[in-house]
């Protein structure tokens, strides 16, 4: 049964004729262009991979950190669980849920779901709980329900912080994921894994990651920027 | 142009307690902050009653039990006659305007947002919510076409606040609770924002219960102050007139402070005094039908005045000195002061001047009466049930309205 | 391999032999040489903490003066804030196949990977601890007479040093964690058993991960008590600029304020 819980890639062995980009492992734009699409499907494995996790962990964050908004008591605990959480190596982490979960995208998802809680989770709580008490004394005192009062004020004024927890979140999962082959899910670190002296492999897979991060990351600021129009008021 | 709008509830605490866990520790043995003892009294509708007193001495707890932000540990607190505590409390709070001293505007929001929370809370329609966000703006002196799309952060602390009163107006609540409202705001902007606001509330006649710490704030603004002592008793509950005269005990002498007569007279207009009488002459009268009226009057020196009645100055002794009176003015008629003066500038008026009586005209420049700094003396010391003050003169007859006693307790 | 994909493997068992690899040596699974054992698992803890330590101890020597001199003079800002998000962007497999495949394999090499991947957090960490230091302490040093270098050290740095350590356990859970990567480069690290799982087998594979996931949580936590010892008293008690949960996520507090928004 050792044998069958192997988690790593098949490596590629790749054919060394003499002279060839390959074979010296240089960096040649010519072999990028002609073998970009290699690294289609290993980039959507990253993009896939990348949003269902921070789809989900952002929706079992919001779950909790409503709870904690609610009762007090839960934040503490659970903050605490995601920030150990975090501190376990992903490679780690990976691997050991291999006996439990299999090897798949399954349990990449589950090991990148947890590292999303410790931003997203705490953003959230902080976000929520930053809303100033004058602003819930008026709100309360107009006659908000607590239900208003969350979705209608805390929210919304919540969402700045949130979305920066989801920025930070987002682009620390794609890094994570290209560690994510060591669960069998793929992704652009399978690529850089099965070449790794392989220049022009390294610079395309990891520069596709890298991309992959500031695209995320400029969209979500893009997004916050729409959903929050009363930051860019000017003060008096 | 508030008179369909005007309504306003009577506002009525029936022994109401509020009870905080006991202090322990280093203040084992000291009053709870916030608590409030044994609580009753009346606020009259359309009436301004000012809770006032030091920290802790449970003033915002009383405010903040009427719209059930707090709840009281025992009483009854009454809106019209209708428990507060008969309705859920969200219901009951959007009946009640509420303005904080930090004003609490959503920053999210714009400003016609803001003052349309509470209508879209009704669920107004959108048409009616927008023509009364303009109405409220306009009301607090504040453009529509220029604030309503801006947000709370362009604003000053001043407009903010007027905002704030906007929002709590927006669904005409017969009652508004008001915690220290122009306390963050610089004193300059705060004595503006607390003329317009007396303006306003000529305008809307709501019943507002308003908290402050300040005994001159509260002074200015109030129909009724209730002082409360630390531990959340009543101390006293009264005019801001008889306050002054008569506090009740020490502690209400020593919170109104030392210059409380002073402050007396900046609450008093000179038409609420009785004032001295003038003989007044006419030039070519008979010096005898003047020298009859000279003894009648409370002055010996006759005033000149013109065919209207208007005082022209001060008559010599020697006009009086043939058949028919010669207009001879020892002095002009200077200072006037009128009968809508508070007495502080009459007195200022007489001060500067060096004079020892001044004429007082009524609005149409007649002569009302002789002002001296004896009658300003006198008037300190009137009995309390004939104390009166402006505001009590356009009090509106009806016993709800004007019985405020403090029950006994 | 494919067949058993999805079928997770009886786990009790896979995690009891991991266990028993990390304490009795065994012979290797191409045959040969015996693999495992409290020996062999020392060792490369041993190197696993002496490349991470180096790695730190080099970030902290190069990021600590220089967020310590940016936050005093309040210079750099989108430098100091802006190496941790592009810190956070490059993958940490990314960083070391550069190294590996434009340097070569070898010690030097790894170490100056993780190096560079500790440097970010521990500058901005600084950077944010020291601006955030109250500037009327500061401006009340100064007008006592206090030189700039003796108000860096004497005020800015133990009122920071709370937020440097939060920076300092950032960069060890990822250099703990990417030094894994190493025996990539021929650095014998407690990643070994995992990148030569065809030798040490899937025992090997899982007994290294459970230790090197127990070590990272405890140096995380070590960390943390040591922060706790070096904060100074007045800081400890009625802090108010952290609230609530970040309370008790210490390593993680001052991160947030770190992100533009």
């Amino acid at each position: 049964m050792s044998a069958a819980l192997l988690p790593l890639v098949q490596l590629d062995i790749r054919s060394r004729r003499g002279g060839t980009c390959e074979s010296e492992d240089g960096f040649c734009p010519d072999w990028i262009v002609d073998n970009l699409d290699r690294y289609v499907s290993p980039l959507l494995e990253h993009v896939v991979l990348t949003m269902v996790s921070v789809g989900i962990g952002f929706a079992i964050a919001f779950a909790v950190a409503l709870l904690a908004h609610r009762r007090e008591w839960v934040s503490a605990p659970v903050g605490a669980l995601t920030s150990v959480l975090f501190t376990i190596p992903s490679v780690a982490a990976f691997l050991l849920l291999v006996p439990l979960t299999g090897l798949g995208p399954l349990t990449a998802i589950v090991a990148l779901v947890g590292y999303t809680q410790v931003f997203l989770f705490r953003n959230m709580v902080n976000g929520l709980s930053n809303v100033g008490e004058e602003t819930k004394d008026a709100a309360r005192g107009m006659g908000l329900t607590e239900r208003q009062l969350l979705w209608r004020v805390e929210l919304p004024l919540a969402v700045p912080e949130i979305l920066a927890g989801l920025r930070i979140a987002t682009v620390t999962t794609v890094n994570l994921a290209t560690l994510a082959f060591f669960a069998g899910a793929g992704g652009l670190g399978a690529q850089i894994y099965t070449d790794i002296t392989f220049r022009s492999n390294v610079v395309v897979a990891g520069g596709l990651a890298i991309l992959l991060a500031a695209l995320f990351d400029l969209l979500i600021l893009g997004g916050q920027r729409l959903a929050t129009p009363w930051r860019r008021a000017a003060a008096a | 142009m508030a008179d369909q709008h005007r309504q306003a509830a009577v506002v009525e605490f029936d022994h109401v307690t509020k009870r905080y866990d006991a202090p322990t520790g280093r203040d084992k043995g000291k009053p709870t902050p916030g608590a409030v003892n044994d609580l009753s009294m009346k606020v009259p509708a359309g009436k301004i009653c000012i809770l006032v007193g030091p920290s802790g001495c449970g003033k915002t707890t009383t405010m903040k039990m009427i719209n059930r932000i707090i709840e009281p540990t025992s009483g009854t607190i009454r809106l019209q006659g209708e428990d507060v505590t008969g309705s859920p409390p969200d219901e009951l709070r959007r009946r009640i305007g509420y303005v904080i001293q930090q004003v609490g505007l959503f920053p999210h929001l714009t400003i016609a947002d803001n003052v349309a929370t509470v209508p879209r809370l009704l669920r107004w329609d959108g048409s009616r919510t927008r023509a009364r966000v303009d109405e409220m703006l306009d009301l607090v002196g504040m453009d529509p076409s220029i604030y309503r799309g801006r947000y709370p952060k362009e604003l000053s602390g001043g407009q903010r606040q007027r905002v704030g009163v906007a929002r709590a107006l927006a669904a005409d609540p017969p009652v508004m609770l008001m915690d220290e409202p122009f306390g963050a705001v610089d004193p300059i902007a705060r004595e503006k924002l607390q003329n317009e606001f007396l303006r306003l509330q000529e305008d809307i006649g709501k019943t507002i219960v308003f908290v402050t710490h300040d005994i001159d704030e509260a002074i200015k603004m109030g129909d009724r102050i209730a002082v409360l002592r630390t531990g959340g008793k009543l101390a006293q509950y009264a005019s801001p007139a008889e306050l002054l005269m008569y506090p009740a005990d020490e502690f209400v002498e020593d919170f109104v402070g030392a210059d409380r007569a002073l402050k007396r007279l900046a609450l008093q207009r000179v038409r609420d005094i009785d004032l001295w009488t003038a003989a007044t002459v006419r030039s070519g009268e008979p010096v005898a039908e003047a020298r009859r009226k000279i003894a009648e009057a409370d002055i010996d020196i006759p005033l000149v005045v013109d065919d209207h009645g208007r005082p022209q100055g001060w008559l010599s002794e020697r006009g009086l000195a043939g058949e028919r009176v010669r207009p001879e003015l020892r002095s002009r008629a200077e200072p006037l002061v009128e009968l809508d003066d508070v007495l502080r500038d009459a007195l200022a008026d007489l001060i500067e001047s060096e004079v020892h009586y001044s004429p007082v005209v009524d609005p149409d420049g007649c002569l009302a009466g002789v002002l001296s700094l004896e009658v300003i003396s006198q008037s300190l010391h009137v009995p309390p049930e004939r104390a009166r003050t402006s505001t009590e003169l356009v009090e509106p007859a009806g016993d709800d309205a004007v019985s405020a006693e403090i029950e006994p307790a | 391999m494919n067949a058993v994909a999805g079928t997770p493997p009886f786990a009790a068992n896979a995690f009891v032999e991991a266990i028993e690899f990390l304490i009795t040596p065994r012979e290797s699974v191409t045959g040969g040489v015996q693999v495992g054992g409290v020996d062999e698992m020392l060792t490369l803890t041993a190197n696993h903490m002496l490349l991470s330590a180096a790695a730190i101890a080099i970030a902290c020597l190069v990021a600590l003066p220089l967020g310590l001199w940016l936050g005093h003079v309040g210079k750099g800002e989108f430098l100091a804030i802006s190496a941790s998000n592009v810190g956070r962007a490059v993958p940490t497999l990314a960083l070391i196949a550069f190294f590996i495949a434009f340097l070569g394999l070898g010690f030097l090499n790894v170490l100056a990977a993780l190096t560079l991947l500790a440097i970010p957090p521990i500058l901005t960490n600084t950077y944010v601890g020291v601006r955030g230091v109250d500037r009327d302490a500061v401006d009340a040093a100064r007008g006592m007479g206090m030189t700039e270098p003796q108000i860096v050290r004497r005020v800015e740095l133990p009122l920071s040093l709370r937020s440097v350590f939060g920076g300092v356990q950032l960069s060890a859970i990822s250099v703990v964690a990417t030094a894994i990567l190493g025996p990539l480069a021929s650095v014998e690290t407690l990643g070994t058993p995992i990148v030569s799982v065809n030798v040490y087998g899937q025992a090997g594979l899982l007994g290294a991960s459970i230790l090197v996931a127990a070590l990272a949580i405890l140096i995380n936590a070590l960390l943390g008590v040591a922060q706790r010892a070096l904060t100074p008293r007045g800081l400890k008690a009625g802090r108010s600029e952290a609230p609530g949960i970040l309370r008790r996520i210490p390593f993680l507090q001052r991160q947030g304020s770190a992100q533009p928004t």
